[in-house]
């Protein structure tokens, strides 16, 4: 991870939320993220691990501009420095930022796999790097002619990661690109997006496979209750609990197969759940009163972030 | 690599033949079915044909009555009087239409082509029409005018074809005079005699009240698949792609719902020779649907028979189109070779 990158994603305090907006019914409003901040820099790759069904989807909806119709959002987001306005993410989408798709179902059922990789481009330059995009990912070149229904599994995956790879696209959103994989498919298709950000792109991979995570990427963001709890070094997680920051974290890491599959009591809050103090309370070993005061802000520590009163 | 040979010739045109066999004897099912049930319910009529068939004509003795009842056959037993006809109808025979007194077969030529107009100028246009207001919708689903126009749709679909004619008839002919009252000529014209443009100008009426009351059925299906597509993960990734609205509805919407549609289009056949019933009764438009009107008020069974069965392949014929369609056109099912 190159440190001094200039980033090209920034997210600052994003929130979701789900209702109404405008009338009487304000509070019936659901809070799916909140306070959510990340950075991610060219050339590498930054995980968001959390449960699945904490609202980590909406993250990459709303970088992209494509959150679904009575969601809104708030907070800053910037690409590449400059503010992310929902006309210029109509711009960049495609161009500059992509989402790397995650099933066969993301891909039209009636059309012809090549022409769908080259996207709206008919130009024979398209055709051509398509072509060499399949041979790089080890596509046979027929492949372009076959309809999704028709490939394999294996196919498929590498055909869903060639979108990704043939467009100018900086930035690539991967939400949960690994679904339903066995794990040597899964460090596959990874292994293509780490050559990707090698190649100078930014990666975020939004999963909720800590495993994989710290196996591919530079740093990971926990994500629990719609929020994130901790900003860690891929490193710190390797090194064990003492190297991490936060309760939750350490709780991810020793449920871990390799760790002992300890699962911790307790299941997250609802999203929008009232809680006024920590989201992690009701789990935390080490609550205590002044936990449940405030949501505690997020915290630089020991060269990450923690969003804990009691972490050292 | 898991890909399907290409089925072999021999085996092809087995398959074809199978199929082939299949769908006849269906047709031929579904035409016995038919028939007999018009039949019986034409038999439970209490109409007499005779006290019909001689009602113009004065004095006609018990006798002359009792010898056009054996010459029909009125006397044998009903499963008698079916095989009779059905028998026939092998021979090529669809017998004689007490009412209009001339061949069946004859009867039904003649209206058929007037059927056939008027059903198909309603079908392509409540056909275009519905498809693209369907997709117009769709593609603003949400907005104010998709509520308004949906909601005119549904109250559209729910009219009677035979209400809403009378509304035309009402307003276009008796009020403003733009169109004939009824008929497909001026009455009293020979028919050799009709113009093209007096044809479409009768036409143009009952053709309006049936494509009325079939496009808004057929907006609301288009509007529901376009919908359905909006909403699956491939277009919400052609838009993460940088997709826009009309560059999604070409390349991934017309292709989705068009199958659909056509397929549904065609199925509509049934649909729309109800209505055109409806509509050629209010019309007098001379159509099979108000002879099959006449042919039952007056228990006139073998025109009755003779169009059921042609009304029956022919609503055959439109589904049978729409199931080809879906094999041949969709790739999953081509390319398969299922
Ligand atoms: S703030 Fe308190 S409750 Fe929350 S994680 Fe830290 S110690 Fe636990």
């Amino acid at each position: 991870m190159d440190i001094n990158a200039a980033p090209l994603l920034e997210v600052d305090g994003l929130w979701v939320r789900f209702g109404r907006t405008r009338g009487r019914f304000a509070q019936g409003q659901l809070e799916a993220i909140r306070d959510l901040s990340l950075t991610v820099r060219a050339g590498e790759i930054v995980a968001v691990v959390g449960a699945s069904g904490a609202g980590k989807s909406l993250l990459a909806q709303a970088v992209m501009g494509l959150l679904p119709t009575g969601a809104t959002m708030g907070g800053a987001l910037r690409y590449k420095g400059q503010p992310l306005t929902p006309k210029r993410q109509r711009q960049l989408r495609g161009r500059e930022m992509a989402l790397v798709p995650q099933a066969i179902t993301w891909l039209d059922p009636l059309m012809r796999v090549g022409p769908q990789v080259r996207g709206g481009d008919n130009r024979p330059q398209q055709a051509e790097r398509q072509r060499a995009v399949f041979a790089r990912l080890g596509l046979a070149p027929q492949t372009e002619r076959l309809y999704p229904f028709q490939l394999s599994g294996g196919m498929a995956r590498r055909v869903l990661l060639s979108t990704a790879v043939i467009g100018t696209a900086q930035l690539l959103i991967a939400d949960e690109p690994t679904p339903g994989m066995a794990p040597g498919q899964a460090a596959e298709a990874l292994g293509i997006l780490r050559q990707l950000a090698h190649d100078g792109r930014g990666v975020l991979l939004i999963t909720h496979d800590l495993e994989l995570a710290v196996r591919f990427a530079g740093s990971i963001v926990v994500f629990y209750a719609g929020t994130t709890v901790e900003e860690a070094l891929a490193a710190d997680f390797a090194a064990g609990p003492a190297a991490l920051r936060h309760p939750y974290s350490q709780a991810l890491w020793r449920a871990l197969p390799q760790n002992g599959f300890e699962a911790t009591a307790g299941s997250q809050p609802h999203a929008g759940t009232p809680l006024p103090g920590c989201l992690y309370a009701p789990r935390c070993p080490l609550m205590t009163a002044a936990c449940t005061q405030q949501n505690p802000p997020l915290r630089a520590l020991r060269g990450g972030m923690v969003r804990c009163i009691h972490a050292t | 690599m898991e890909l399907t040979g290409a089925p072999t010739k021999a085996g092809t045109a087995k398959r074809v033949a199978w199929a082939v066999a299949k769908t006849l004897l269906r047709a031929v099912s579904l035409v016995l079915a038919a028939t007999l049930v018009a039949f019986v319910l034409v038999s439970l009529s209490p109409v007499d044909p005779v006290q019909q068939y001689v009602l113009g004509a004065d004095a006609v003795s018990a006798e002359q009555r009792e010898a056009i009842a054996d010459y029909w056959g009125l006397d044998d037993p009903p499963v008698q009087r079916y095989l009779n006809w059905l028998g026939a109808l092998l021979r090529g025979d669809m017998g004689t239409s007490l009412l209009y007194r001339q061949p069946v077969a004859a009867v039904i030529a003649q209206r058929f082509m007037n059927t056939l107009a008027l059903m198909l100028t309603a079908w392509v246009f409540s056909g275009l029409i519905g498809f693209a207001l369907g997709c117009l919708m769709g593609m603003w689903q949400g907005s104010w005018a998709d509520g308004i126009l949906r909601r005119l749709c549904l109250a559209l679909s729910s009219v009677p074809t035979f209400w809403l004619g009378m509304v035309f008839l009402l307003v276009f002919a008796v009020g403003l005079g733009w169109f004939p009252v009824g008929f497909s000529g001026p009455i009293g014209m020979a028919d050799g005699d009709v113009t093209l443009w007096q044809r479409l100008h009768h036409l143009a009426l009952p053709a309006l009240t049936l494509c009325f009351v079939s496009f808004a059925g057929v907006a609301l299906h288009t509007r529901q698949k376009l919908v359905d597509v909006l909403q699956t993960d491939y277009v919400l990734f052609a838009r993460a792609r940088g997709a826009g609205r009309w560059h999604i509805l070409k390349r991934h919407g017309l292709r989705n719902i068009a199958l659909p549609a056509v397929t549904l289009q065609f199925a509509a056949f049934a649909e729309l020779f109800g209505g055109s019933i409806l509509a050629e009764n209010v019309f007098s438009y001379p159509g099979l649907g108000s002879a099959v009107a006449a042919a039952g008020l007056n228990s006139d069974v073998p025109l009755l028979l003779g169009i059921t069965l042609v009304s029956t392949l022919f609503v055959f014929t439109g589904n049978l189109v729409a199931n080809i369609l879906t094999r041949v056109v969709d790739p999953r099912t081509r390319v398969n070779g299922a």
